[in-house]
Protein backbone atom coordinates (compact mmCIF):
# COMPACT_ATOMS: atom_id res chain seq x y z
CA UNK A 1 0.00 0.00 0.00
CA UNK A 2 1.46 3.33 -1.03
CA UNK A 3 1.20 6.15 1.48
CA UNK A 4 2.09 9.63 0.30
CA UNK A 5 3.85 11.91 2.75
CA UNK A 6 1.09 14.48 3.22
CA UNK A 7 2.43 17.88 4.18
CA UNK A 8 5.92 16.63 4.83
CA UNK A 9 8.84 17.80 2.72
CA UNK A 10 10.11 16.06 -0.40
CA UNK A 11 13.10 14.64 1.44
CA UNK A 12 10.73 12.95 3.81
CA UNK A 13 8.77 11.42 0.97
CA UNK A 14 11.94 10.08 -0.52
CA UNK A 15 13.09 8.65 2.76
CA UNK A 16 9.90 6.71 3.39
CA UNK A 17 7.86 6.55 0.21
CA UNK A 18 6.52 3.20 1.37
CA UNK A 19 5.53 3.09 5.01
CA UNK A 20 5.82 -0.34 6.51
CA UNK A 21 2.68 -2.17 7.52
CA UNK A 22 2.42 -3.22 11.13
CA UNK A 23 1.06 -6.62 12.07
CA UNK A 24 -1.58 -6.55 14.78
CA UNK A 25 -3.50 -9.17 16.66
CA UNK A 26 -6.45 -7.96 18.65
CA UNK A 27 -9.38 -9.57 20.36
CA UNK A 28 -12.36 -7.88 18.71
CA UNK A 29 -15.80 -8.47 20.22
CA UNK A 30 -14.52 -11.74 21.60
CA UNK A 31 -12.87 -13.06 18.43
CA UNK A 32 -9.18 -13.12 17.60
CA UNK A 33 -8.41 -10.87 14.64
CA UNK A 34 -5.09 -10.45 12.85
CA UNK A 35 -4.31 -7.85 10.19
CA UNK A 36 -1.50 -5.77 8.71
CA UNK A 37 -2.25 -2.09 9.00
CA UNK A 38 -0.55 1.13 7.97
CA UNK A 39 0.45 2.81 11.25
CA UNK A 40 -1.55 5.93 10.51
CA UNK A 41 -4.82 3.97 10.43
CA UNK A 42 -7.01 4.90 13.38
CA UNK A 43 -8.80 2.23 15.34
CA UNK A 44 -12.08 3.80 14.17
CA UNK A 45 -11.16 3.45 10.50
CA UNK A 46 -9.87 -0.05 11.11
CA UNK A 47 -13.21 -1.04 12.66
CA UNK A 48 -15.36 0.66 10.04
CA UNK A 49 -13.41 0.02 6.87
CA UNK A 50 -11.62 -3.26 7.51
CA UNK A 51 -14.06 -5.02 9.83
CA UNK A 52 -17.29 -3.44 8.55
CA UNK A 53 -18.26 -2.55 12.12
CA UNK A 54 -20.02 0.66 11.18
CA UNK A 55 -21.78 1.14 14.51
CA UNK A 56 -18.68 3.08 15.57
CA UNK A 57 -19.24 6.58 14.22
CA UNK A 58 -16.85 9.39 13.42
CA UNK A 59 -17.77 12.99 14.08
CA UNK A 60 -14.89 15.33 14.80
CA UNK A 61 -11.87 13.01 14.57
CA UNK A 62 -10.04 14.92 17.24
CA UNK A 63 -11.46 13.57 20.45
CA UNK A 64 -14.15 16.12 21.22
CA UNK A 65 -17.48 14.68 20.02
CA UNK A 66 -17.23 11.20 21.51
CA UNK A 67 -19.15 9.46 18.69
CA UNK A 68 -16.31 6.98 18.13
CA UNK A 69 -16.12 5.74 21.74
CA UNK A 70 -15.43 1.99 22.05
CA UNK A 71 -14.01 -0.15 24.83
CA UNK A 72 -10.28 -0.86 24.80
CA UNK A 73 -9.30 -3.40 27.44
CA UNK A 74 -12.71 -2.85 29.00
CA UNK A 75 -12.43 0.92 29.29
CA UNK A 76 -14.02 3.58 27.09
CA UNK A 77 -11.58 5.10 24.61
CA UNK A 78 -11.77 7.37 21.59
CA UNK A 79 -11.19 5.16 18.58
CA UNK A 80 -10.32 8.24 16.49
CA UNK A 81 -7.41 8.98 18.86
CA UNK A 82 -6.07 5.44 18.98
CA UNK A 83 -3.97 4.04 16.22
CA UNK A 84 -5.00 0.54 15.24
CA UNK A 85 -1.36 -0.55 15.52
CA UNK A 86 -1.26 0.61 19.15
CA UNK A 87 -4.16 -1.78 19.89
CA UNK A 88 -1.99 -4.82 19.18
CA UNK A 89 -2.61 -7.46 21.86
CA UNK A 90 -5.50 -5.48 23.32
CA UNK A 91 -9.19 -6.27 23.58
CA UNK A 92 -11.62 -4.05 21.71
CA UNK A 93 -15.38 -4.06 22.03
CA UNK A 94 -17.69 -2.12 19.78
CA UNK A 95 -21.42 -1.53 20.00
CA UNK A 96 -21.87 -4.68 17.87
CA UNK A 97 -20.30 -6.76 20.65
CA UNK A 98 -22.63 -6.31 23.61
CA UNK A 99 -25.20 -9.06 22.95
CA UNK A 100 -26.51 -10.28 26.29
CA UNK A 101 -24.83 -7.53 28.32
CA UNK A 102 -27.37 -6.71 31.04
CA UNK A 103 -26.40 -3.02 31.32
CA UNK A 104 -26.55 -2.40 27.58
CA UNK A 105 -29.84 -4.33 27.42
CA UNK A 106 -31.34 -2.08 30.09
CA UNK A 107 -30.01 1.05 28.38
CA UNK A 108 -31.37 0.00 24.99
CA UNK A 109 -34.78 -0.53 26.56
CA UNK A 110 -34.84 2.80 28.41
CA UNK A 111 -33.41 4.75 25.44
CA UNK A 112 -36.32 3.30 23.43
CA UNK A 113 -38.93 4.02 26.10
CA UNK A 114 -37.75 7.59 26.74
CA UNK A 115 -37.12 8.47 23.10
CA UNK A 116 -33.50 9.19 23.92
CA UNK A 117 -32.35 9.52 20.33
CA UNK A 118 -33.38 11.27 17.18
CA UNK A 119 -30.89 10.83 14.36
CA UNK A 120 -29.03 8.15 16.31
CA UNK A 121 -25.55 9.18 15.26
CA UNK A 122 -24.30 9.64 18.82
CA UNK A 123 -26.28 6.70 20.24
CA UNK A 124 -23.78 3.80 20.08
CA UNK A 125 -21.18 5.85 21.94
CA UNK A 126 -23.80 7.21 24.33
CA UNK A 127 -24.70 3.62 25.23
CA UNK A 128 -21.06 2.63 25.76
CA UNK A 129 -20.36 5.75 27.85
CA UNK A 130 -23.57 5.32 29.86
CA UNK A 131 -22.70 1.69 30.53
CA UNK A 132 -19.36 2.78 31.93
CA UNK A 133 -21.00 5.46 34.11
CA UNK A 134 -23.41 2.90 35.54
CA UNK A 135 -20.69 0.32 36.16
CA UNK A 136 -18.49 2.90 37.89
CA UNK A 137 -21.50 4.09 39.91
CA UNK A 138 -21.38 7.55 38.40
CA UNK A 139 -25.03 7.64 37.34
CA UNK A 140 -26.62 8.45 40.66
CA UNK A 141 -28.10 11.85 39.84
CA UNK A 142 -28.99 13.83 36.73
CA UNK A 143 -26.12 16.18 37.47
CA UNK A 144 -23.64 13.34 37.74
CA UNK A 145 -24.91 11.81 34.50
CA UNK A 146 -24.65 15.13 32.67
CA UNK A 147 -21.12 15.55 33.93
CA UNK A 148 -20.22 12.06 32.73
CA UNK A 149 -21.76 12.71 29.32
CA UNK A 150 -19.86 15.96 28.76
CA UNK A 151 -17.58 14.19 26.31
CA UNK A 152 -20.40 12.85 24.13
CA UNK A 153 -22.09 15.42 21.94
CA UNK A 154 -25.69 15.02 20.78
CA UNK A 155 -26.91 17.71 18.44
CA UNK A 156 -30.56 16.55 18.29
CA UNK A 157 -32.05 15.82 21.67
CA UNK A 158 -30.82 18.46 24.07
CA UNK A 159 -29.78 15.52 26.30
CA UNK A 160 -32.89 15.61 28.52
CA UNK A 161 -34.25 12.26 27.38
CA UNK A 162 -30.80 10.69 27.29
CA UNK A 163 -30.21 11.66 30.92
CA UNK A 164 -33.66 10.36 31.88
CA UNK A 165 -33.05 7.06 30.10
CA UNK A 166 -29.66 6.52 31.77
CA UNK A 167 -31.06 7.38 35.21
CA UNK A 168 -33.91 4.94 34.64
CA UNK A 169 -31.57 2.14 33.52
CA UNK A 170 -29.33 2.78 36.53
CA UNK A 171 -32.34 2.58 38.87
CA UNK A 172 -33.60 -0.60 37.21
CA UNK A 173 -30.22 -2.25 37.56
CA UNK A 174 -29.86 -1.18 41.20
CA UNK A 175 -33.31 -2.60 41.96
CA UNK A 176 -32.40 -5.81 40.15
CA UNK A 177 -29.15 -6.09 42.12
CA UNK A 178 -30.96 -5.42 45.42
CA UNK A 179 -33.60 -8.06 44.63
CA UNK A 180 -30.95 -10.59 43.77
CA UNK A 181 -29.37 -10.29 47.21
CA UNK B 1 -9.15 14.40 8.84
CA UNK B 2 -6.80 11.46 8.85
CA UNK B 3 -3.31 11.28 10.28
CA UNK B 4 -0.42 11.56 7.81
CA UNK B 5 1.65 8.54 6.84
CA UNK B 6 4.01 7.56 9.61
CA UNK B 7 6.15 4.67 10.77
CA UNK B 8 5.54 3.03 14.11
CA UNK B 9 7.70 1.14 16.52
CA UNK B 10 7.04 -0.23 19.98
CA UNK B 11 10.38 -0.65 21.76
CA UNK B 12 10.75 -3.17 24.57
CA UNK B 13 12.64 -0.91 26.97
CA UNK B 14 13.20 2.73 27.79
CA UNK B 15 16.84 2.45 26.71
CA UNK B 16 15.74 1.20 23.31
CA UNK B 17 13.18 4.00 23.03
CA UNK B 18 15.84 6.63 23.76
CA UNK B 19 18.20 5.03 21.29
CA UNK B 20 15.54 5.19 18.58
CA UNK B 21 14.72 8.78 19.49
CA UNK B 22 18.37 9.85 19.41
CA UNK B 23 18.86 8.22 16.00
CA UNK B 24 15.71 9.73 14.49
CA UNK B 25 17.19 13.22 14.09
CA UNK B 26 14.12 15.08 15.19
CA UNK B 27 11.77 13.19 12.89
CA UNK B 28 10.30 10.98 15.61
CA UNK B 29 7.71 11.74 18.22
CA UNK B 30 7.24 9.75 21.38
CA UNK B 31 3.65 8.57 21.79
CA UNK B 32 2.13 7.46 25.09
CA UNK B 33 -1.64 7.85 25.37
CA UNK B 34 -1.69 9.81 22.13
CA UNK B 35 -4.70 11.82 23.26
CA UNK B 36 -3.14 15.08 22.10
CA UNK B 37 -0.62 13.79 19.57
CA UNK B 38 -3.07 11.74 17.49
CA UNK B 39 -5.54 14.64 17.50
CA UNK B 40 -2.72 16.92 16.32
CA UNK B 41 -1.77 14.37 13.66
CA UNK B 42 -5.39 14.10 12.51
CA UNK B 43 -5.41 17.89 12.18
CA UNK B 44 -2.00 17.73 10.43
CA UNK B 45 -0.54 20.06 13.02
CA UNK B 46 1.97 17.35 13.91
CA UNK B 47 3.59 15.43 11.07
CA UNK B 48 6.12 13.05 12.61
CA UNK B 49 7.88 10.46 10.47
CA UNK B 50 8.14 7.89 13.21
CA UNK B 51 6.10 7.18 16.32
CA UNK B 52 7.88 5.56 19.24
CA UNK B 53 5.19 3.99 21.41
CA UNK B 54 6.21 3.99 25.08
CA UNK B 55 2.75 3.48 26.60
CA UNK B 56 3.37 -0.07 27.78
CA UNK B 57 6.97 0.15 28.98
CA UNK B 58 7.00 -1.31 32.49
CA UNK B 59 9.59 1.29 33.64
CA UNK B 60 7.12 4.04 32.75
CA UNK B 61 3.97 2.60 34.25
CA UNK B 62 5.51 1.81 37.65
CA UNK B 63 4.65 3.69 40.82
CA UNK B 64 7.07 3.90 43.78
CA UNK B 65 5.79 4.90 47.18
CA UNK B 66 8.46 5.72 49.80
CA UNK B 67 8.21 7.56 53.08
CA UNK B 68 8.79 11.01 51.62
CA UNK B 69 7.39 10.94 48.14
CA UNK B 70 5.46 9.09 45.49
CA UNK B 71 7.12 8.63 42.11
CA UNK B 72 4.70 8.17 39.25
CA UNK B 73 5.87 6.61 36.01
CA UNK B 74 5.29 8.99 33.13
CA UNK B 75 2.73 6.65 31.56
CA UNK B 76 0.40 6.53 34.56
CA UNK B 77 -3.02 7.49 33.20
CA UNK B 78 -5.26 10.29 34.42
CA UNK B 79 -7.93 7.66 35.16
CA UNK B 80 -5.57 5.71 37.46
CA UNK B 81 -4.97 8.93 39.39
CA UNK B 82 -8.69 9.79 39.40
CA UNK B 83 -9.63 6.39 40.81
CA UNK B 84 -6.77 6.49 43.35
CA UNK B 85 -5.66 3.10 42.02
CA UNK B 86 -2.16 4.29 42.83
CA UNK B 87 -0.69 6.01 45.86
CA UNK B 88 -1.76 9.64 46.21
CA UNK B 89 0.89 11.98 47.66
CA UNK B 90 -1.41 14.99 47.44
CA UNK B 91 -4.15 14.18 49.95
CA UNK B 92 -6.88 14.25 47.34
CA UNK B 93 -5.72 17.10 45.13
CA UNK B 94 -4.49 14.97 42.23
CA UNK B 95 -7.59 12.72 42.07
CA UNK B 96 -9.74 15.87 42.11
CA UNK B 97 -7.74 17.39 39.26
CA UNK B 98 -7.82 14.17 37.23
CA UNK B 99 -11.58 13.80 37.62
CA UNK B 100 -12.15 17.08 35.78
CA UNK B 101 -9.51 16.60 33.11
CA UNK B 102 -11.11 16.11 29.67
CA UNK B 103 -13.46 13.11 29.53
CA UNK B 104 -13.26 9.63 30.95
CA UNK B 105 -12.50 8.09 27.55
CA UNK B 106 -9.53 10.47 27.26
CA UNK B 107 -8.47 9.94 30.88
CA UNK B 108 -8.31 6.19 30.34
CA UNK B 109 -5.51 6.64 27.81
CA UNK B 110 -3.91 10.03 28.43
CA UNK B 111 -0.87 10.11 30.72
CA UNK B 112 0.55 12.53 33.27
CA UNK B 113 4.00 12.44 31.64
CA UNK B 114 2.52 13.13 28.23
CA UNK B 115 0.62 16.09 29.57
CA UNK B 116 3.77 17.50 31.15
CA UNK B 117 5.94 16.82 28.09
CA UNK B 118 3.47 18.60 25.81
CA UNK B 119 2.84 21.43 28.31
CA UNK B 120 -0.31 22.76 26.72
CA UNK B 121 -0.70 26.08 28.54
CA UNK B 122 -4.35 25.28 29.36
CA UNK B 123 -3.63 21.78 30.66
CA UNK B 124 -3.96 20.89 34.33
CA UNK B 125 -0.84 18.95 35.25
CA UNK B 126 1.92 21.49 34.57
CA UNK B 127 0.31 23.96 37.00
CA UNK B 128 -0.70 21.36 39.57
CA UNK B 129 2.73 19.73 39.57
CA UNK B 130 4.33 23.15 39.95
CA UNK B 131 2.06 23.84 42.92
CA UNK B 132 3.08 20.51 44.46
CA UNK B 133 6.77 21.32 43.91
CA UNK B 134 7.12 18.07 41.95
CA UNK B 135 10.25 16.99 40.11
CA UNK B 136 10.39 15.42 36.66
CA UNK B 137 12.99 12.76 35.94
CA UNK B 138 14.21 13.01 32.35
CA UNK B 139 16.07 10.21 30.66
CA UNK B 140 18.35 10.72 27.66
CA UNK B 141 21.25 9.01 25.88
CA UNK B 142 23.79 10.34 28.38
CA UNK B 143 21.79 9.48 31.47
CA UNK B 144 19.20 10.93 33.76
CA UNK B 145 18.61 14.36 35.20
CA UNK B 146 15.89 15.72 37.40
CA UNK B 147 14.24 19.06 37.04
CA UNK B 148 11.59 20.83 39.11
CA UNK B 149 8.32 20.93 37.22
CA UNK B 150 8.29 24.66 37.97
CA UNK B 151 11.35 24.94 35.71
CA UNK B 152 10.41 22.26 33.22
CA UNK B 153 7.77 24.21 31.33
CA UNK B 154 9.19 27.39 29.83
CA UNK B 155 6.33 28.65 27.67
CA UNK B 156 3.43 27.71 25.44
CA UNK B 157 4.15 24.10 24.43
CA UNK B 158 7.78 24.84 25.33
CA UNK B 159 9.82 22.86 27.82
CA UNK B 160 13.40 22.06 28.78
CA UNK B 161 12.98 18.49 27.54
CA UNK B 162 15.81 17.76 25.09
CA UNK B 163 14.99 16.38 21.63
CA UNK B 164 16.49 13.02 22.63
CA UNK B 165 15.02 12.90 26.14
CA UNK B 166 11.91 11.21 27.50
CA UNK B 167 10.06 12.10 30.69
CA UNK B 168 10.55 8.97 32.77
CA UNK B 169 8.75 9.75 36.00
CA UNK B 170 7.46 12.46 38.26
CA UNK B 171 8.35 12.58 41.92
CA UNK B 172 5.84 14.27 44.18
CA UNK B 173 6.66 14.96 47.80
CA UNK B 174 3.93 13.78 50.17
CA UNK B 175 1.88 16.47 51.77
CA UNK B 176 1.58 16.28 55.55
CA UNK B 177 -1.71 15.42 57.25
CA UNK B 178 -2.09 19.14 58.10
CA UNK B 179 -1.81 20.20 54.48
CA UNK B 180 -4.67 22.00 52.77
CA UNK B 181 -5.21 22.66 49.11
CA UNK B 182 -7.58 24.53 46.86
CA UNK B 183 -8.25 23.90 43.19
CA UNK B 184 -10.49 25.89 40.88
CA UNK B 185 -10.78 25.37 37.14
CA UNK B 186 -13.02 27.59 35.09
CA UNK B 187 -14.33 26.25 31.82
CA UNK B 188 -17.66 26.58 30.08
CA UNK B 189 -18.28 22.85 29.79
CA UNK B 190 -17.15 19.97 32.03
CA UNK B 191 -13.89 18.56 30.77
CA UNK B 192 -12.87 21.40 28.49
CA UNK B 193 -9.47 23.00 28.63
CA UNK B 194 -9.39 25.68 31.32
CA UNK B 195 -10.10 29.35 30.71
CA UNK B 196 -8.49 29.93 34.09
CA UNK B 197 -7.08 27.59 36.67
CA UNK B 198 -5.65 28.11 40.14
CA UNK B 199 -3.99 25.71 42.55
CA UNK B 200 -3.14 26.58 46.13
CA UNK B 201 -1.14 24.25 48.36
CA UNK B 202 -0.50 25.11 52.03
CA UNK B 203 1.50 22.78 54.17
CA UNK B 204 2.42 24.36 57.50
CA UNK B 205 4.28 21.24 58.66
CA UNK B 206 6.59 21.48 55.64
CA UNK B 207 6.69 25.29 55.74
CA UNK B 208 5.40 25.31 52.19
CA UNK B 209 2.86 27.60 50.54
CA UNK B 210 2.32 28.13 46.85
CA UNK B 211 -0.33 29.76 44.68
CA UNK B 212 -0.10 28.88 40.98
CA UNK B 213 -2.12 29.88 37.94
CA UNK B 214 -2.54 27.69 34.89
CA UNK B 215 -3.99 28.70 31.52
CA UNK B 216 -1.80 31.77 31.96
CA UNK B 217 -0.65 32.47 28.37
CA UNK B 218 2.58 30.60 29.03
CA UNK B 219 4.20 28.43 31.65
CA UNK B 220 2.37 28.00 34.97
CA UNK B 221 2.57 31.29 36.84
CA UNK B 222 3.68 31.15 40.48
CA UNK B 223 2.09 34.07 42.36
CA UNK B 224 4.84 35.03 44.80
CA UNK B 225 3.04 37.80 46.71
CA UNK B 226 -0.15 35.76 46.95
CA UNK B 227 1.83 32.78 48.20
CA UNK B 228 3.35 34.93 50.94
CA UNK B 229 -0.03 36.36 51.93
CA UNK B 230 -1.49 32.85 52.08
CA UNK B 231 1.42 31.73 54.29
CA UNK B 232 0.53 34.55 56.70
CA UNK B 233 -3.15 33.71 56.49
CA UNK B 234 -3.82 37.36 55.70
CA UNK B 235 -6.82 36.85 53.46
CA UNK B 236 -7.72 40.56 53.60
CA UNK B 237 -4.60 41.35 51.57
CA UNK B 238 -5.00 38.53 49.09
CA UNK B 239 -6.80 40.30 46.28
CA UNK B 240 -4.25 43.09 46.23
CA UNK B 241 -1.40 40.59 46.30
CA UNK B 242 -2.87 38.63 43.36
CA UNK B 243 -3.28 41.88 41.41
CA UNK B 244 0.34 42.82 42.16
CA UNK B 245 1.51 39.43 40.93
CA UNK B 246 -0.56 39.76 37.77
CA UNK B 247 0.73 43.28 37.17
CA UNK B 248 4.28 41.98 37.40
CA UNK B 249 3.45 39.38 34.75
CA UNK B 250 3.01 42.03 32.07
CA UNK B 251 4.75 39.79 29.53
CA UNK B 252 1.71 37.49 29.62
CA UNK B 253 -0.43 40.20 28.01
CA UNK B 254 -3.57 39.34 29.95
CA UNK B 255 -6.62 41.29 28.86
CA UNK B 256 -9.00 42.67 31.45
CA UNK B 257 -11.33 39.67 31.22
CA UNK B 258 -8.45 37.26 31.83
CA UNK B 259 -7.17 39.38 34.73
CA UNK B 260 -10.60 39.08 36.32
CA UNK B 261 -10.80 35.33 35.73
CA UNK B 262 -7.32 34.74 37.14
CA UNK B 263 -8.05 36.87 40.19
CA UNK B 264 -11.33 35.08 40.82
CA UNK B 265 -9.88 31.57 40.56
CA UNK B 266 -6.88 32.47 42.73
CA UNK B 267 -9.15 33.94 45.40
CA UNK B 268 -11.54 30.99 45.35
CA UNK B 269 -8.75 28.43 45.48
CA UNK B 270 -7.10 30.25 48.38
CA UNK B 271 -10.41 30.41 50.24
CA UNK B 272 -10.86 26.65 49.69
CA UNK B 273 -7.39 26.00 51.04
CA UNK B 274 -7.73 28.23 54.08
CA UNK B 275 -11.35 27.60 55.01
Amino acid sequence: MSEAGGNAGAAHNQASSAVRLTAIRIRLNGSAVADDVPPRLSLADFLRERRNLTGTHLGCEHGVCGACTVLVDGEPARSCLMLACACDEREVETIEGFAGDPVIDALRRTFHQHHALQCGYCTPAMLITARDLILRQRAGSAREIRDGLAGNICRCTGYTNIVTAIAEAARELRRGAANAQ
Amino acid sequence: MKAPAVDYVRPGSLAEAIDLLAKSQDEARVIAGGQSLVAMMNLRVAVPRLLIDIARLPELTAVADDTEAVTLGACVTHAAIEDARIADPSRGLMPKVASGLAYRAIRNRGTIGGSLALSDPAAEWPGVLTALDAEAMLCGPTGRRSLKCAEFTTGIFETRLGPDEIVESIRIRKLSPEARWGYVKLCRKSGEFASALAVVVCDRALGYWRVVLGAANGAPLVLESASRVVSEGAMGQLQEAVRDDLDRAADRHFDEFQLNLHTVVAMRAAQQALS
